[in-house]
């Protein structure tokens, strides 16, 4: 059991009052899907991993391990900054009160009764077997969330490889230092060469594990966006239900009708079950067929009604998630700008240390 | 690279390196005084009914007047350098012959007739015979004279005339019983020293040996993994428009640390490794070159003890007895001197190796 401690300043449109309290993870995932399932059109941002994954050797898969259990802050406490700067999540009162109110508040999510308006997983995935007329744009933001997820997990997996390649080479240069000091032992004008060369080859072996540390933050930054790719999906998959269920209403009134207008007029043009069964015991008599049409009727005036809300509704959804899709492409490109920038800093932050080492070792040698 | 080899016949002791490239001009200068000058290259497969065995173009070029020609060029096969080496070994017992590649190599993968394993000999039996000549003692030597000059057939008939297999079982034999008997209690401090100093250096440089290949084969597998690293990124950047460039331009750095870290990799297999290899045998050669000190001091204390029993043919004796004295004390001295001079090139081939294992790792960090 971890908990964690959120403090926060002030969110954006409100005067919060400095406050802390203890939250656990669990905690945080209640947020966050209360989030997502009250803002489907929202991107909203994701937790950091629950368990380790992409590591190299030397980094333990332990969750209990007290750097990933930082890392792991680090990531909470940007999940919550993420949110206090999004426009329209900020504004929410039960992200308020996860941030001020310390007790109750699970009670209190879950008298929202959220959990209601959440889609089904199933409901969601038959939706997208069988939408007909998808937005385009949404489509091709699909086939992006699923390639960038795909990019990032290979580069995550390369990368940790490296990593652990990396500090192979780094950590046999050690066993030099160990040897050349022996060998030392038995050299008159080598020795000295010798013992301080070695002192260099441990400072070398020793340097990777501040430099890996800091590319872990790096490679953190990347998870974030991998992780991201999930959430623009969601967004997807809520504009393709949405869009079934109108195609299903359109084509139910449809249908509707079309029984009306067959009772109307006697004919009947679509094979039916009704019709048949009609056939076989005979046809109604007129008040029977009046009280039918009625009932249809007053069905069709209704699920037009039901048609021109939910036109309504897919309408405003596309605008306000496409808005936010563009916040969010906005965001992406600024935040791996920056990702990428620091790790070429770190690259070069790290050649310069080899440089000094290497120096340093050659004029020890030269010495000898 | 023959012209490189050429160039390197003129120093030996120092490894190819581009740094040592500008030492190249004072070398060419010092040439004028150095009479001879040795290459190997050329290797050649030769396939008989018999055998596959490889041969080595040996090219001799000497101001020497001994020599009848300047310039000699023939062929040698492995077994012709081994030839040599037990030669120099009989004539010289307590000279530091230098090693020659080893016949086989049990570990890795590197089959007996592939062109890495070829040329990794070619490199040393090249060096073997510059050390040769750069000795002061056995750079006179007959047989290496005869080893440099002689045609295919003349140096067949020459083996033959040698010390026979049967002699030769013979004082080994008569060694291996001498030591047995001793040699190790009048044993001179100094060579004691000598002793227990190779026992240290030997066990040093065969670690040191296991940590370069070592080192070598981690970076050839940050290699591997490197290599697929890069493309990644220039897969990414088709998906994406605003940091499309940024994501290539990742990817382009990330391909030219591959190739500065494939010249980091050939740096050690061509300087690093061959060196160490060398002293790793060279260790071993200094430990045989003790213990035949210690057989011939051996042969003296067994007939001294021997006659002490018998005093009456004291004088019978007196002569061998000084014979073998005067024979411990050339081959005391003789060890002394080659000890001296090859610590000396230890120590400058050390120097170097590892300033150039230092310069090989800036290069990198720099590119």
């Amino acid at each position: 059991v971890l908990s964690f401690r959120a403090i926060e300043p002030q969110s954006e449109g409100q005067c919060a009052p400095v406050d802390s309290l203890w939250r656990r993870y669990s905690e945080f995932e209640l947020l966050r899907n209360y989030l997502s399932v009250t803002y489907p059109h929202i991107v909203v941002p994701p937790l950091p991993e629950k368990r380790a994954d992409f590591v190299w050797h030397k980094l333990s898969a332990d969750n209990m391990d007290p750097d990933f259990v930082e890392r792991r802050r680090i990531g909470l406490e940007n999940f919550l900054l993420r949110v206090a700067s999004h426009p329209v999540l900020c504004q929410d009162k039960i992200f308020y009160s996860f941030l001020t109110q310390e007790g109750g508040w699970k009670e209190m999510v879950n008298e929202t009764g959220f959990q209601l308006k959440a889609d089904s997983r199933l409901k969601a995935l038959n939706a997208t077997f069988r939408v007909k007329n998808p937005d385009k744009r949404f489509t091709e933001l699909k086939h992006y969330s699923d390639e960038l997820q795909s990019v990032i997990s290979h580069l995550l997996r390369v990368r940790a490889r490296v990593a652990d390649r990396l500090y192979g080479v780094y950590k046999v240069h050690g066993n030099y230092g160990r040897v050349f000091s022996e060998w030392s032992a038995i050299e008159k004008e080598m020795g000295d060469g010798l013992q301080s060369a070695g002192h260099h080859m441990d400072v070398y072996a020793a340097s990777i594990d501040d430099i890996l540390e800091e590319e872990e933050h790096y490679a953190d930054q990347l998870k974030e966006y991998l992780f991201y790719a999930e959430a623009l999906r969601a967004v997807c998959r809520k504009h393709e239900l949405m869009q079934y269920d109108l195609e299903m209403a359109a084509q139910d009134l449809t249908s509707k009708k079309q029984q009306c207008e067959e009772l109307a007029t006697g004919t009947v043009r679509t094979f039916s079950l009704k019709g048949m069964t009609s056939k076989l015991f005979g046809q109604e008599n007129p008040e029977q067929r009046e009280a039918k049409i009625k009932v249809l009727e007053e069905q069709i005036q209704e699920g037009e009604e039901q048609l021109k809300s939910k036109n309504l509704e897919g309408r405003d959804f596309v605008k306000s998630a496409w808005a936010d899709i563009e916040r969010f492409k906005e965001q992406k490109n600024h935040d791996l700008k920056e990702a990428l920038i620091s790790y070429a800093v770190m690259q070069i932050s790290m050649c310069k240390k080899g440089i000094q080492v290497w120096t340093n070792a050659k004029e020890c040698f030269s010495k000898m | 690279d023959t012209s490189l080899a050429e160039v390197n016949s003129f120093s030996p002791s120092m490894p190819i390196s581009p740094s040592s490239m500008i030492n190249q001009y004072k070398f060419e200068d010092e040439s004028e005084l150095r009479d001879l000058l040795i290459t190997v290259d050329d290797p050649e497969s030769h396939i008989t009914a018999i055998e596959t065995f490889i041969t080595y173009r040996v090219v001799t070029k000497t101001s020497r007047g001994e020599f009848d020609s300047s310039e000699y060029e023939v062929r040698r096969r492995y077994q012709d350098f081994l030839w040599l080496k037990n030669r120099l070994e009989e004539a010289h017992p307590t000279l530091i012959i230098p090693p020659l590649p080893e016949k086989f190599i049990m570990k890795g993968m590197v089959e007996r007739f592939s062109d890495e394993f070829i040329e990794t000999r070619r490199k040393a039996l090249h060096k073997f015979l510059n050390r040769i000549a750069d000795h002061p003692t056995l750079t006179f030597n007959e047989d290496f004279k005869i080893f440099l000059t002689a045609q295919a057939w003349e140096l067949s008939s020459h083996k033959k005339q040698g010390p026979g297999l049967l002699s030769r079982m013979g004082q080994t034999v008569r060694a291996v019983a001498s030591s047995v008997r001793g040699g190790v209690k009048n044993r001179p401090e100094m060579f004691t020293e000598m002793n227990s100093y190779m026992e240290t250096f030997s066990q040093k440089i065969n670690v040191l040996d296991k940590i370069a290949h070592r080192i070598y084969k981690e970076e050839r597998e940050y290699f591997n993994e490197m290599k697929e690293y890069g493309p990644i990124h220039t897969l990414w950047s088709a998906s994406e428009e605003d940091i499309a460039e940024s994501l290539k331009g990742v990817a382009s750095c990330i391909d030219k640390c591959c190739k500065a870290t494939e010249k980091r990799m050939a740096g050690v297999s061509e300087n690093l490794l061959p060196i160490l290899h060398e002293y790793v045998l060279y260790s071993e050669i200094l430990m045989g070159v003790l213990k035949r000190r210690d057989q011939i001091q051996g042969e003296l204390d067994s007939r001294v003890d021997a006659l002490a029993s018998k005093k009456t043919e004291k004088d019978l004796f007196s002569e061998e007895i000084g014979k073998l004295e005067d024979k411990v004390e050339c081959a005391n001295n003789a060890l002394k001197a080659d000890w001296d001079r090859w610590k000396q090139n230890m120590q400058c081939d050390m120097r170097s190796t590892f300033t150039n294992m230092a310069e090989n790792n800036l290069r990198y960090y720099e590119e």
